[in-house]
């Protein structure tokens, strides 16, 4: 390891300002700390530091989608060797031609997207910000397994630059940069990410390639249809067509284990939206005006992207509240909204993209009532202390 | 009437290097008075190099507030008047007289005393900077009438000095500093000691004070957190607050007419040998404390503790208001791929090192940043650790675009920066909070004055 470091302290220079490769600075400088912890020490204030940095945090949201990204692979062969009534896989068939599938939307979201945080580091001078490591695992997970590749490249590139960077990088952003490129691809090539035809890679003519919530939905739109939802427990293992990474509660709730063990995201965000969500379900048990209001408000936690964007997009620190209390009330909305939105829009028949995207934007506006009310109670406080004297 | 307040947010950061309950004794040959500890000080000095001082002699004042003055710690010649950059004054030293002279402020009972006979002698004597106030921890204003004082019986910084030891057998010292306090404020006094076993009867027999009960992490022992519960400071008022050794000095004036700067300090960190007390005097070098005292390798000294203290070189001297010495290893080092290894040497107030499965576990921990800084990603966290009823992330943000309005409104009178200590150690995004703070202090310093 010595060669390594030392070939690295030989070459820097060129990197640094003046250097032959002035220009790659960021990149030089994201590939030296990726490979090193920097030897930087503290100068003013605390002289010991947290061992834990924003690397190893986003490293550990990566980590906890791991479960659903395999879960998914199987899935995808699942799916495609089901549809082909002719052929049926073993585990490792599946798993082999999930991954074949899956696999390339990973390489080309990573690529793409770091490629253009390098470029913006460099032009802005910042070091390369690890946010996009998530973002980069999370866009994959959202798409649906026949997604062509260029658009996935696409779609990067429009969340990395207009969901991330013209708000100044990571930590400044205002929508959740994964969410923005599935709604840029969902409203630009709306064929290609909704319907029946795309939730099953190499698809068969054995089944309907629907999702449980286009089932859903048709049966609101079309009359005389009824319908017939897959098993409970069948939805909550993932055995079902969906975006790659999102069918399976399970695996699902395994990350959000890892995430809430390790602090990385707020439970009480996950909390709220399962409970905004089942609310809403009940409530439209409650009215019941057609079948898809009278299904389970369980069967929604399972089913499309609900479980995955309450653990994975709504925990989001960045684009979520930032206050305690903001974040009981913006998770309760998400939930709330994604029922909904599910629910009652026929041109949408996944809510919780849509919801929490809404919310992101709202989410400023939460925190500054409650931040305001901490301010009102402070000054209450003041004018009660000039009373007494 | 006393009350116990049960702090649930904060860390302990357990530290290897605790100083042993021993007490050695130093008799300290160079002192030190560092303007730079003090905020918001103009210092201008009265001294020569080579001149001949007595303990309590004036050594310098501030330029704005004259009567502001800082005496000498020991008798003795003036050895170095240092400056910095721009001519800042950065620290005048005297070395001590085998045989020391005091100035000879009159002793006298404050009891029998007033409000100005007894601030004028803690002027005239150079004690008065260690009553400091809050908002902004600056030297307090003589002409003030705070709401209240408020003494920290107990420091819970990592490796912190038991004040409980330091105070042993000084309990009429201590009522006397106490009782001359009392002279200077109308309001109440307060004592604010820790919910563990074993307080000092130093502290639970002074009378003329309400004792308080502070339990929980750090920082239960800080000044800021225990205004915050007992009385939280709202605009426009001011809450003078000191440490145990301070009203110590304080006593020993109006006892024996003289600035006696003895300080106990605990020398401790997982550098040193014998990690354990000196009796020595205030702004002592550390020289004669490290000698054949620290282990091999690069290490830093700091006068404080880990989280707020200051670094100083191997001939610093320790500052004013501390009464610690921490030596902890230097971090200047690359750690091949050290954000993706188990960690089961790494501390870290998140569970994502395997060192969670070690609670109770003491570190020895360096000085490496682990880690570049970032934009503000995760929230939360720094509430988990901050126990005042604002906003921390808010009010960094208020602070860093100086928006003074909004920095009142979220809070800035209640804290300083030692109260962000916390804060600032487990920023995943590496963002130095307190010097952030500090600015902010001294911008609402300078707007409000």
């Amino acid at each position: 390891m010595k060669a390594l470091r030392n070939f690295l302290d030989k070459i820097k220079p060129q990197f640094e300002k003046g250097g032959k490769f002035a220009k790659l600075q960021s990149t030089f400088e994201a590939f030296e700390t990726f490979l090193y912890v920097p030897n930087r020490v503290t100068l003013t204030g605390s002289h010991i530091r947290d061992a834990n940095d924003l690397k190893r945090t986003m490293a550990l949201v990566v980590l906890a989608m791991i479960p659903a990204l395999l879960f998914g692979m199987w899935n995808v062969g699942y799916q495609h060797f089901l549809s082909t009534a002719a052929e049926t896989g073993d585990i490792w068939q599946n798993f082999w031609f999930g991954c074949i599938r899956v696999f390339p939307i990973i390489v080309v979201s990573y690529v793409v997207g770091l490629g253009t945080e390098f470029v913006f580091a460099q032009i802005r001078g910042h070091e390369v910000n690890e946010g996009f490591l998530v973002s980069g695992m999370l866009i994959p997970l959202v798409m649906p397994p026949d997604v062509p590749l260029w658009m996935v490249a696409v779609a990067t590139v429009f969340a990395v630059i207009f969901g991330k960077e013209v708000f100044g990088g990571t930590g400044m952003n205002i929508l959740n940069p994964a969410l923005t490129a599935r709604a840029f691809l969902f409203f630009a090539y709306p064929k290609n990410m909704s319907g029946d035809q795309v939730w099953i890679a190499g698809q068969g003519d054995a089944v309907s390639g629907a999702t449980p919530l286009g089932d859903a939905l048709a049966s609101t739109t079309t009359p005389g249809s009824s319908l017939t939802l897959p098993d409970t427990m069948d939805m909550f293992y993932g055995f079902m067509p969906g975006s790659i990474g999102e069918t399976s509660t399970l695996a699902i709730l395994i990350g959000a284990v890892i995430l809430l063990f390790t602090g990385m995201a707020s439970w009480r965000i996950m909390l709220s939206v399962f409970v905004g969500g089942l609310l809403m379900g009940y409530i439209f048990n409650w009215v019941g005006a057609n079948a898809y209001m009278e299904i389970s408000p369980w069967d929604h936690m399972v089913m499309g992207g609900f479980a995955f964007g309450a653990v994975f997009m709504a925990t989001d620190p960045v684009t979520a509240t930032q206050s305690t209390k903001g974040k009981y009330i913006y998770g309760f909305l998400i939930g709330f909204f994604a029922i909904l939105v599910r629910v009652f829009n026929p041109a949408y028949p996944e809510g919780m993209m849509l919801a929490i995207l809404l919310m992101n934007v709202f989410a400023p506006l939460i925190d500054h009532y409650v931040i305001q009310a901490n301010v009102k109670k402070r000054r209450k406080r003041w004018a009660a202390a000039q009373v007494a004297a | 009437m006393s009350n116990t307040f049960k702090i649930r947010k904060g860390l302990d950061i357990n530290l290897l290097g605790e100083a042993e309950k021993t007490i050695s004794e130093i008799p300290s040959k160079l002192c030190a008075i560092k303007p730079p500890d003090f905020h918001g000080v103009f210092p201008k000095v009265l001294v020569k190099e080579g001149d001949e001082v007595k303990a309590g002699s004036p050594l310098f004042y501030d330029k704005y507030r004259e009567n502001i003055i800082f005496t000498s710690p020991v008798s003795g010649k003036v050895r170095e008047v240092r400056r910095g950059a721009k001519r800042v004054l950065l620290e005048v030293s005297v070395e001590a007289a085998a045989e020391q002279e005091y100035v000879d402020f009159g002793s006298a009972d404050p009891n029998g005393l007033d409000k100005a006979a007894v601030t004028e002698k803690l002027l005239n004597s150079g004690v008065w900077p260690f009553i400091r106030q809050r908002p902004y921890s600056i030297i307090a204003k003589p002409e003030d009438d705070p709401k209240s004082i408020m003494i920290s019986a107990f420091d819970s910084a990592p490796l912190a000095p038991d004040y409980d030891l330091i105070v042993q057998g000084q309990a009429e010292v201590f009522q006397t500093g106490i009782d001359a306090l009392r002279k200077l404020c109308s309001g109440k006094l307060y004592l604010n000691v820790s919910g563990k076993a074993g307080v000092s009867s130093v502290f639970l027999d002074a009378k003329g004070v309400e004792i308080n009960t502070f339990s929980g992490p750090h920082p239960a022992g800080n000044v800021g957190t225990q205004i915050n519960r007992i009385s939280p400071l709202n605009r426009g008022e001011i809450i003078w607050y000191l440490r145990p050794q301070d009203v110590l000095s304080i006593g020993r004036l109006f006892r024996e007419g003289k600035f006696d700067a003895s300080r106990t300090i605990a020398v401790c960190g997982s550098e040193l040998k014998r990690p354990h007390y000196y009796r020595t005097m205030l702004g002592t070098s550390i020289t004669e404390m490290i000698n054949d005292n620290v282990k091999e390798g690069k290490v830093r000294y700091i006068s404080g503790n880990v989280l707020t203290g200051t670094q100083i070189g191997k001939t610093g001297f320790v500052g004013f208001y501390d009464s610690q010495l921490t030596v902890i290893p230097e971090g200047d080092y690359y750690e091949f791929v050290g954000w993706a290894l188990p960690g089961l040497k790494k501390f870290s107030f998140y569970y994502t090192f395997l060192s969670w499965m070690m609670p109770g576990k003491k570190y020895r921990l360096d000085t490496n940043f682990h880690g570049g800084e970032r934009a503000f990603v995760l929230t939360g966290k720094f509430e988990q650790v901050f126990p005042f009823n604002i906003y921390p992330m808010q009010l960094i943000k208020a602070i860093m675009i100086e928006d003074i309005d909004r920095m009142e409104n979220l809070g800035i009178y209640e804290v300083d920066e030692e109260d962000f200590a916390l804060c600032e150690f487990i920023s995943t995004s590496k963002i130095n909070i307190q010097k952030i703070v500090r600015d902010g202090l001294n911008l609402m310093i300078k707007e409000m004055s």
